[in-house]
């Protein structure tokens, strides 16, 4: 199944009974402040261009009342918008009737909610199903289907319980395994692991990449928690105010914050995991001897496996190998270990560092 | 009235307009709805004509069929929907005691019209409270005319009915189903109104259509306020059946009207007694069926 990417472009949401009015005010650079104060109108988004990559897994993250929730609703138009465009293979999500619009949902996107909403009257298997019952697949057929993804998803010998009697990771297990079965392109996943605690979060994280690897779909992941982001995300988008403050791959945020906001978050997090070896390595100039006997590290390895391995084979340098195996750079112990620390600069807030 | 002596007399007494003014508006009104009612006539009777054709034979299968096969099938309905072997003993028991004091044929057309009655506030209202929850200009349409029908008393829209429909079974039957349905209507758009937004929003997301929507969710987790709506209906046309005797429908209620009129104490007992009775068992059972459809609410995770 080939994916297609999904672009967003120029997208305005302002909720109000007369959001298209203030649309103009606000591109001129009317604040959610004042639009607030003046109109009584409140910005959910502005001015917001993204384009998720076909196959890859975007995520979404902010804090809440960033508007994340409200832009992941753009995708499936779950929330109309007042200006933009969603573009989906070519074809405007926001222009579509409504028997498109229907259609796009039923058979191009799926999605997975923050609170399950799991249909309490159905069992597992039926909740499965639930979105093949309504494209109008017979249940001899999609039984079959929802069997295989309730396995896929850890489920098998729960098919018969209601989700009253599961617990919160397994709920979401349905939810994930309710999307999966449609088939869809798309997977919407709005704040899918926030509700869990945060062992299961990691374990649902796991099936969410051991599916993708296999699946390829274009993932819309949206989350508050940057970690989660840094994990899951092949793109992160980091919104605040219903903006988007900047966007790229977890590494860049991690090693150039675009702002101190977004630094502020940055500094907890574990950047082992994040950074790979080829972005801190020194790469080889010219045909500099491929050194025998170094031990080698594959491109794209993270600093904490790579610091594993080489804690573990007991030397301070290593030889970074691209995917053939040919030799593109080599890294020591000290560099390795000064990437893996927060650096001095990031450390304090900026206010405090000045004092 | 001393200070009545210091006030006009206008004041005073309440300036009514005069009688012959108001005797004239009544025959107006009363003529001219006579006459309206006189010219469709034929339309009157072609409404009312099948609900006798089903009243007259429900009632005639329930009294003439033997009262061991009629006992039967009732307990085997009662188990069917309670599942509770208890409610099923307490239902023989009170049918027995009905029997026993000589009151199974009254309570037999007292079942039928109840049952009928039900039906058709069951038809009628769950439409019209479907409605009101997809529209809010419906329910403010609606609501109050709920509201009227609501507060005012039984006696005063046997009125019109009387008028309209004349005296007997099928115009009683009206009253009651008039008395019965507001709490279904209301039960219905409240419970559909009640339904989880999470859920709908998950409905829209997998593309259901308006009608997916309603008998996939919106029906299904609405149905244990629909069941107290139910079981509402039941209650108040058993307590409107005793009303509606007085336009001529028979069974229980006429025997509780000739006990008042003759003051036989033990007689209305017996058939307040037979009332209570049948109301149990129909609350019971239908409540008990409420809860079982409901079963998977119960099993919480711990």
């Amino acid at each position: 199944m080939a994916s297609h990417g999904i672009e967003i472009r120029g997208l305005y949401k302002i909720f109000g009974p007369e959001g298209q009015r203030h649309v103009q005010s606000v591109k001129e650079g009317m604040s959610k402040a004042e639009l607030n104060e003046k109109h009584a109108h409140v910005l959910g988004l502005k001015d917001i261009n993204i384009s998720m990559p076909g196959g890859g897994i975007t995520v979404v993250m902010g804090l809440s009342g960033s508007g994340k929730s409200t832009l992941i609703r753009h995708i499936n138009r779950l929330i109309e918008p007042t200006v933009g465009e969603v573009l989906y293979d070519g074809t405007d999500v926001c222009r579509m009737s409504v028997k498109e619009l229907r259609e796009f949902r039923r058979h191009k996107t799926a999605m997975v909610f923050q609170k399950f909403a799991l249909l309490p009257h159905r069992t597992v298997l039926e909740n499965t199903v639930y979105g093949l019952d309504i494209q109008g697949v017979p249940r001899s057929e999609s039984t079959k289907k929802g069997r295989y993804w309730i396995d896929r998803v850890g489920l098998s010998g729960f098919e018969n319980h209601y989700p009253n009697q599961l617990s919160g990771g397994m709920q979401q297990r349905v939810g994930l395994a309710r999307a999966l079965s449609n088939d869809a392109d798309i997977l919407l996943m709005d704040e899918a692991y926030s509700a869990l605690d945060p062992l299961i979060r990691v374990d649902m994280q796991t099936v969410l990449l051991d599916l993708q690897a296999e699946l390829k779909k274009t993932v819309v992941f949206i989350t508050h928690d940057l970690d989660e982001a840094l994990r899951l995300g092949d793109k992160i988008a980091i919104l605040r105010d219903g903006e988007v403050i900047q966007q790229g791959s977890g590494q860049q945020i991690v090693l150039s914050p675009a702002d101190d906001y977004i630094a502020s978050f940055v500094r907890e997090v574990n950047r082992g995991r994040v950074i790979q070896v080829q972005t801190v390595m020194t790469p080889l100039t010219g045909q500099a001897a491929a050194a025998s006997g170094v031990m080698p590290i594959p491109v794209g390895t993270t600093l904490e496996e790579t610091a594993k391995a080489m804690t573990a084979g007991g030397v301070a340098l290593v030889q970074i190998v691209s995917a053939e195996g040919r030799p593109v750079g080599q890294l020591d112990l000290q560099s390795l270990i000064g990437a893996m620390v927060t650096p001095a600069d990031h450390e304090k807030p900026p206010s405090l560092a000045a004092e | 009235m001393a200070s009545c002596s210091i006030l006009p007399d206008v004041l005073c007494s309440f300036p009514a307009v005069s009688d012959s003014y108001i005797r004239l508006a009544r025959k107006t009104i009363d003529d001219g709805f006579r006459g309206l009612v006189r010219e469709y006539s034929h339309l009157i009777d072609a409404v009312v004509q099948p609900l006798q054709v089903f009243l007259n034979a429900l009632e005639r299968l329930f009294v003439n069929s033997p009262w061991i096969l009629v006992l039967a099938v009732m307990l085997a309905i009662v188990y069917l929907a309670s599942r509770s072997i208890a409610i099923t003993i307490g239902t023989a028991v009170g049918m027995v005691l009905i029997g026993l004091i000589g009151l199974w044929q009254d309570t037999m057309v007292t079942l039928a019209i109840v049952t009928v009655a039900t039906l058709i506030a069951i038809l009628i209202g769950i439409p019209i409270g479907i409605l009101m929850a997809r529209s809010d200009r419906v329910q403010g349409a609606i609501n109050p005319i709920l509201d009227v029908m609501q507060t005012l008393p039984s006696f005063v829209y046997l009125i019109p009915v009387v008028v309209i429909f004349g005296i007997g079974k099928v115009p009683g039957l009206i009253a009651v189903v008039i008395y019965a349905v507001p709490p279904m209507i209301r039960l219905t758009n409240l419970g559909i109104r009640l339904v989880d937004r999470d859920v709908l929003e998950a409905a829209d997301a997998f593309g259901s259509s308006p009608g997916q929507k309603l008998w996939n969710v919106q029906m299904p987790l609405a149905l244990p306020t629909i069941m107290a709506g139910i079981n509402q209906t039941i209650m108040m046309s058993l307590a409107m059946v005793v009303v509606a005797s007085m336009v001529g429908v028979g069974g229980l209620g006429k025997n509780t009207l000739q006990a008042i009129n003759n003051q036989f104490f033990t007689f209305g007992f017996m058939n307040g007694f037979a009332l209570v009775a049948i109301a149990i068992i129909f609350d019971r059972a239908s409540q008990t069926f409420g809860k079982r459809l409901q079963k998977h609410t119960e099993v919480v995770h711990g």
